[in-house]
């Protein structure tokens, strides 16, 4: 078989599934990257806030989920989380395991309420929580300095106008920060991107698994890993550009020297 | 009425008002305003009435607590002690957990807010948004105004101001004299009882400092109620139906511009008077 069956779309050929990760990597990043946008927004303005809770626990956070590996956070949230979930579930068994059964079929394997009970939880989206947790730890970091970059004077103008201070983070705040932030998000989206491949360790069949697959059973493994490393650049190469426009697009209103 | 606690401030008040009670046509009341900043007290007990149609200008040196007072005014600053009326209405503050006064209600600081125009000493327009965009921001989003409208009537304001060719144009690419008088239309356009000005020509190149003026001036003919916190002593003097000198957060004088001017009775205000009109 020559390289382009191999990895095209007929009978033998690779292409299909391949795309299919390709989906699976982009939705699984996508996933990861907007969970992390909502807890980066949070725990900046936590960081930002007056309360010394809030801002030691918003520390905390960042420097704990910046500072293990990942694969760590992967393994902690996939079979951390499986095992007390199943440790809660062995626990309700005697009166509660049918109810919690009909609550998440899916995630409870039969003969669940015997010795071993270990429940299987939704890959995909522990796979993107996962990813979401670190990438809001990198995010909140960038939104932090993006924040400052931001005048006081801007925001006083907008409470003297009578702003709420929701009124005020959506039509001042918000944009601009998201301007500043731009730079900052696209590398963490690529960090976020790059990662989604950590997740093949639980299971999941996203660019890298996919190709392994192939190169286990093809024993052709050069191609596929370039063929991967490859799909994983187009989505760099796209998104770059697109960050790009939605830079200038923020910034109209800066004069760069 | 009520009476109000505490001391009075050292002021030798104008008006014969007591304590606690406001003139029916006050635009803005404030009855022994104090601020303090841990423990360092900026304002010490400072009264003041602006009636309707008043220009008030307030003078003094650095760090006489003028900016600080003028920024109680729209509550950017929140006092630490007294009274506060903003056209008849009171402003509800109450004792917060570190003895500082917080508004009670936050919704009420809201609506004061809009309807107290201000005018910052450094423009501070919202950088995304272009000139006109910055003067209809206000009225649509904050007075729900149709956009429309908003438009025509920030069109006219920034005639008005002579930046009508500028209105699609970013802030930061204006001069400083062009960013006030947007920031001056940006005030207008919430169309306020009083407007409020801190220092409005203070960040600007000297040749600069006329256009703005003039457009202040013009608002003064109008008739509107403005406090105005200014080094332009000779402006000051010109357009001012009241003048009020701080000193060291108290204030030490105030009466019409002849006599803070050309006659007053305070000898520190006569050194400070004679002293920037010479400089």
């Amino acid at each position: 078989m020559t390289i382009f069956e191999l990895i095209g779309f007929g009978p033998n050929g690779w292409g299909l599934a391949m795309l299919l990760a390709t989906a699976m990597t982009i939705a699984l990043a996508l996933c990861g990257f907007s969970i992390g946008c909502v807890i980066g927004v949070a725990v900046a303005r936590a960081k930002l806030s007056k309360s010394r809770l809030a801002v030691v626990m918003a520390d905390f956070y960042t420097t704990v989920l910046r500072g293990v590996p990942d694969l760590l956070v992967i393994y902690l949230f996939y079979f951390g989380l499986s095992q007390f979930l199943s440790g809660t579930v062995t626990f309700w068994c005697a009166d509660g395991g049918f109810l919690l059964g009909l609550l998440q079929p899916s995630a409870i394997t039969p003969g669940l309420c015997g010795s071993r009970g270990f429940i299987e939880l939704p890959r995909f989206l522990i796979g993107s929580l996962a990813l979401g947790v670190v990438s809001g730890a990198y995010q909140a970091e960038v939104f932090r300095g993006a924040y400052g970059v931001l005048s006081r004077g801007q925001i006083e103008a907008a409470k003297a106008v009578g702003m709420s201070p929701f009124l005020m983070f959506r039509r001042i705040i918000a944009p601009q920060v998201l301007g500043y932030a731009i730079p900052g998000l696209a590398n963490v989206w690529q960090l976020t991107l790059k990662e989604s491949a950590l997740v093949s360790v639980i299971g999941l069949v996203e660019i890298l698994r996919q190709s392994q697959i192939a190169a286990n059973s093809t024993f052709k493994p050069f191609y596929f890993y370039v063929v991967a490393g490859s799909l994983y650049l187009a989505i760099t190469a796209v998104s770059t550009y697109g960050f790009s426009r939605v830079e200038q697009h923020s910034l109209r209103g800066i004069r760069r020297a | 009425m009520r009476i109000l606690r505490g001391p009075v401030g050292m002021t030798a008040m104008s008006n014969a008002e007591a304590e606690g009670s406001i003139p029916s046509n006050a635009a803005v009341a404030v009855r022994n305003l104090h601020k303090r900043f841990g423990a360092l007290e900026v304002l010490k007990g400072i009264s003041l009435t602006a009636r309707e149609g008043d220009v008030v200008s307030i003078i003094g040196a650095s760090g006489s607590g003028k900016s600080t007072f003028l920024r109680c005014i729209n509550l950017l600053e929140i006092p630490s002690e007294g009274r506060l009326w903003v056209s008849g209405e009171e402003v509800h503050l109450k004792p917060g957990k570190d003895g500082n006064l917080v508004p009670a209600q936050p919704r009420q600081v809201e609506h004061i807010r809009a309807r107290l125009g201000m005018v910052f000493q450094s423009f501070n327009l919202w950088a995304h948004l272009t000139v006109l965009q910055n003067v209809i921001e206000g009225p649509v989003h904050v007075l729900k105004m149709p956009r429309a409208e908003a438009v025509v009537r920030a069109e006219v304001l920034l005639q008005k101001v002579g930046l009508y060719e500028k209105r699609h144009q970013y802030p930061s690419f204006l001069s400083g004299g062009q960013q006030q008088r947007a920031g001056i239309a940006r005030a207008l356009a919430m169309d306020p009882k009083v407007i409020l000005f801190d220092e409005p020509t203070s960040a600007l190149d000297p040749e600069l400092v006329g256009e703005v003026l003039r457009v202040i001036r013009t608002l003064a003919d109008e008739g509107r109620t403005m406090l105005l916190v200014t080094h332009e002593m000779s402006f000051a003097r010109d357009v001012s139906s009241h003048v009020v000198y701080l000193h060291q957060g108290l204030v030490e004088e105030e009466g019409p511009p002849q006599q803070i001017f050309g006659a007053p009775i305070s000898a520190r205000c006569r050194q400070f008077v004679l002293g920037s009109i010479a400089a």
